[in-house]
């Protein structure tokens, strides 16, 4: 058996696809799914989670630390208890704060974590009790409305 | 006259279960004699240059022009909402997810599919597979086999190319004749690709779509009647047939996978 230019040019060619699937994982997508081995999961609970979505980026100081693992509904509390899968490396206070925020006014909601103070460090299995809900835009713009309607009423 | 037609509807159906239990065996066999196609790996290699090297002009070329008018249809409808920067997402969610290799198969079933229909088909009416047998060679694992696996080798590559060459074209257009922000194009879609749920879940596509393509296209060429008029038939039908296997088999695995995201 002797080589031929075929196999050359199938060569080229499987080289080309991998190199295409390596540009596709690289560049285009990201393993931005937190590997259970080198992370470590929290529960929050809030009383609304808005538009939050399982995937959703878990971000301290505008930097992805993490995401969101889990949503499920507590039908003994009736709050949203979110599971965060935050990354090793990231070590926050025991007292840390978490928020849902939104990027920009229409963009994706994501879980904002404010440290605290504590010297305890958050550990695997924790909760983290200080939470803020969603913004729902309905009731800030009800709100809103209510107010003008007492500004503008009758003495 | 009713009773013709009748006749003839029950005679269809039976040609037509006999064909799926001879394409079932025809199949099964393939997969047993596969051991050739890997011990001589240069048989495969030979087809993989038929199917997949030569197929690389028009997979490169639209993917190019499919990325580009991504770019250019996204960027219209997205500008409306003002989140031009999400042309990124769109381009590059569309593209790995569904038009990679959708659009891929069915360039690979219309170049490559109907030449190993129209090969294999003309090998049998000419008699070549016969001979074969004379000699004690089994056509299905010297013809078959290679054919098959250089079809479900080549066809993941060929979608990976498309989707990556689609990206550029869509980069092309956003970034460069547009002008949005390249900074944002990159890192949103980053931000939105994941790697096992995106990219590797358009590869498993493509694999079946490999499979199904090449099994489609060898069964109706090792199946055509053996005159100039059956071959053309064959070579017909496997278009048809494989290309409406891909969109269905698409919707399944669609249907599968991206079921439980959002």
């Amino acid at each position: 058996m002797n080589r031929t230019v075929l196999d050359l040019w199938v060569g080229l060619f499987v080289i080309a696809g991998i190199g295409s699937l390596l540009f596709l994982a690289l560049k285009v997508g990201s393993m931005n799914t937190v590997k259970a081995g080198n992370s470590y999961e929290v529960v929050a609970r809030f009383d609304n989670i808005g538009g939050l979505k399982p995937r959703a980026p878990v971000k301290s100081a505008g930097v992805v630390v993490g995401r969101v693992a889990d949503i499920r509904f507590d039908n003994e509390t009736y709050e949203a208890a979110v599971t965060l899968r935050i990354d090793k490396r990231y070590a926050f206070p025991k007292d840390t704060s978490a928020a849902i925020m939104t990027s920009g006014l229409l963009g994706e909601q994501y879980i904002g974590l404010e440290a605290g103070g504590d010297e305890q460090k958050l550990k695997d299995k924790d909760r983290i009790t200080l939470t803020q809900s969603a913004v729902v835009l309905e009731n800030l713009i009800g709100q809103f409305i209510y107010g003008k309607a007492q500004e503008g009423a009758p003495q | 006259m009713l009773r013709r037609s009748i006749e003839g509807l029950g005679q269809r159906t039976i040609e037509g279960v006999w064909r799926i239990g001879f394409a079932a065996r025809f199949f099964g066999a393939m997969l047993l004699h596969s051991g050739t196609a890997f011990r001589r790996f240069g048989l495969t290699i030979r087809e993989m240059y038929f199917s997949g090297v030569l197929s690389l002009i028009i997979i490169l070329v639209s993917g190019l022009f499919v990325g580009m008018v991504l770019g250019l249809q996204g960027y219209e409808t997205l500008q409306r909402y003002g989140s031009e920067s999400a042309l990124g997402t769109l381009v590059a969610l569309s593209l790995v997810r569904e038009l990679g290799p959708v659009l891929a198969g069915l360039l690979f079933a219309s170049r490559a599919g109907s030449a190993i229909t129209a090969e294999i088909g003309l090998m049998k009416a000419t008699e070549q597979l016969s001979a074969m047998e004379m000699m004690a060679v089994d056509p299905i694992a010297r013809v078959v086999a290679p054919r098959f696996w250089a079809g479900v080798i080549s066809m993941p590559v060929l979608a990976a190319l498309f989707s990556a060459m689609g990206i550029f074209g869509g980069y092309l257009v956003g970034v460069h004749l547009i002008g949005v922000d390249e900074g944002s194009f990159w890192s949103q879609m980053q931000g939105a690709v994941d790697f096992e749920q995106d990219i590797l879940n358009g590869v498993i596509k493509s694999v079946v779509f490999g499979i199904a393509i090449t099994t489609i296209a060898l069964f109706e060429g090792y199946d055509a009647p053996p005159t100039a008029e059956g071959v053309s038939g064959a070579t017909t039908r496997t278009v048809v047939t494989s290309s409406l296997a891909v969109l269905a088999l698409d919707f399944v695995l669609t249907a599968f996978m991206f079921r439980g995201i959002n």
